[in-house]
């Protein structure tokens, strides 16, 4: 049970990750494509605010505060009853909202896999490619030292 | 009696529109939309987002073209606009370890774990100006390799392997990191809050303070262990969710120098460091960062303090351009009656000079009549 839950969390925080960093034009295209409703109450926001970003001394030691950034969040309640929330770095208010929204359509079991299958893979998968691009872009900058071989031996 | 004058609010209103003309300037030349100046000034706006402290790439980019370009003056509106948004928290601090790397140099290995990525660099180029950018011709896509994905840690991950570097700075444990948007700066200051204070320090005040190290004010040795550019994930603990939130990525570029050593009868000698962290890609200003945080670190391990770049109070209370240009300019807001004051006081002052003078004349030639 305890296992189940902790995947259950993991997978959760899977999606809203992948929600925050898809672009909100890629959300409402795909959105609009699955036909998934997007009526719901909301509870708080769609509101922006200000996260202080933390690193850390050195890399990895006593946390600092290196600057703010700006968060959009939303928190929506369905119809049904599930509570969704969403936490975006920037100032896009559909993207929080939609956002909430799947988070909360992703909690519903009759739901879950509509919005795994026609919004979260589709989004993943452009993400994972754009990463794949940019290492790819990155690693054709990669230095390959050779030696130069001076005189007989 | 204090007679407060008014006026100029005419001339304002109208110095205002002249601005908002000339900030448009001549209008048969296409006006700059936003997404141009996040393409195309990256650097540009990420220097804003740096030194405004906000991560925003459209608000810099609006910041830059309200400004006309001056940079400062971006910051300025930058700096002003986050005071108009409420706060929802700390993140937990990122893990450059994990970072998605876009760049990665290495002064002092060669052959190091992940390698040298140079990414998107000047480094190398001939800075020639390229007449084909005036043309605005078609750039070719990037060329892209096949490559695993490598960890790869950072160097002074490496180099603590051995004991030979001093490892990253640790605070007390129950240390709450120091906030200066929240609290007033006090000397002296902790590490964490003076790193805070740098990272949004002004880029070419700390370049300069920096290249003063290197110049034997406050001699260091410094080598870059590593400059690394690239996206971190960031999250955030909020109330209602069970884990960590998680909110998209941002671009940072961290340096780590490495400097020389420092030891005792007691603990063997290590590599000391600095470090640097800023917002964007902008390797110049996290390298003066981690020169300067290196430089200011003196009086903990016993050095002199001979030179401005180790210096604390001065160093901090001058970083910040903001404040720096709003002191200056105010000098040129209206202060006639501060001047007033001041001439009535020169001319008191010239008149009981004229009067010694004259009155010791008057003295003198008595003296000699008699």
């Amino acid at each position: 049970m305890r296992g189940q839950e902790a995947r259950d969390q993991a997978e959760r925080k899977a999606v809203m990750a992948t929600l925050a960093q898809s672009t909100g034009n890629d959300i409402v295209r795909l959105w609009n494509e699955a036909g998934l409703p997007s009526e719901a109450e909301l509870l708080r926001g769609p509101e922006t605010g200000l996260v202080t970003v933390r690193g850390r001394i050195g890399g990895g030691g006593a946390p600092f505060n290196v600057g703010e950034a700006t968060v959009t969040r939303a928190t929506v309640r369905l119809a049904s009853g599930e509570v969704g929330h969403c936490y975006a770095l920037g100032r896009d208010k559909q993207k929080a909202k939609l956002a909430a929204i799947a988070d909360a359509l992703w909690q519903d079991p009759t739901r879950r896999n509509e919005v795994e299958t026609k919004l979260i893979a589709p989004l993943q998968a452009a993400l994972a490619s754009a990463r794949e691009r940019r290492r790819a872009e990155t690693a054709a900058t990669k230095v390959d030292f050779f030696t130069m071989v001076r005189g007989e031996d | 009696m204090y007679v407060a004058v008014k006026g100029g609010e005419a001339a304002i209103a109208n110095a205002h529109a002249l601005l908002a003309d000339r900030r448009r300037g001549d209008r048969s030349v296409p006006a700059l939309r936003l997404d141009q100046i996040v393409e195309q000034l990256a650097l540009g706006v990420d220097r804003v987002m740096s030194e405004g402290s906000l991560y925003d790439r459209e608000l810099a980019a609006l910041a830059i073209v309200q400004a006309r370009g001056d940079m400062i003056e971006a910051i300025f509106l930058i700096r002003a606009y986050r005071t108009t948004l409420p706060r929802f928290g700390y993140t937990r601090a990122i893990d450059t370890g994990a970072m998605l790397v876009e760049r990665r140099v290495s002064a002092t290995y060669k052959d190091l774990p992940g390698g040298q990525l140079l990414g998107p660099t000047f480094d190398y180029t001939h800075r020639l100006l390229d007449p084909g950018l005036a043309a605005g011709g078609d750039v070719a896509s990037p060329l892209q390799r096949a490559s695993e994905a490598d960890a790869m840690p950072r160097v002074s991950a490496i180099l603590a392997r051995e004991g030979l570097i001093e490892p990253d700075g640790d605070m007390p444990q129950d240390h709450i990191p120091g906030d200066i948007t929240r609290e007033p700066l006090e000397f002296p200051m902790a590490r964490d809050i003076r790193l805070q204070a740098l990272s949004r320090g002004d880029e070419g005040f700390l370049l300069a303070l920096g290249y003063s190290t290197q110049r034997g004010y406050a001699r260091n040795h410094p080598f870059v262990g590593e400059v690394r550019i690239g996206e971190v994930e960031l999250e955030l603990d909020v109330p209602e969710l069970p884990f960590a939130v998680p909110l998209g990525s941002a671009r940072v570029t961290e340096c780590q120098m490495v400097n020389q050593f420092k030891g005792s009868a007691k603990a063997p000698p290590q590599f000391t460091r600095g470090y640097g962290l800023v917002f964007g890609q902008s390797e110049r200003k996290a390298m003066a960062m981690a020169l300067c945080d290196r430089a200011l670190r003196a009086t903990e391990f016993g050095e002199d303090v001979v030179a401005a770049a180790q210096d604390e109070e001065f160093v901090i209370s001058h970083s910040d351009n903001v404040q720096a240009t709003g002191f200056v300019e105010h000098l040129k807001l209206p202060h006639y009656v501060d001047f007033q004051a001041e001439l009535d006081l020169v001319r008191r002052m010239r008149a009981e000079h004229d009067a010694r003078e004259n009155g010791g004349k008057v003295e003198e030639k008595r003296e000699a009549a008699e």
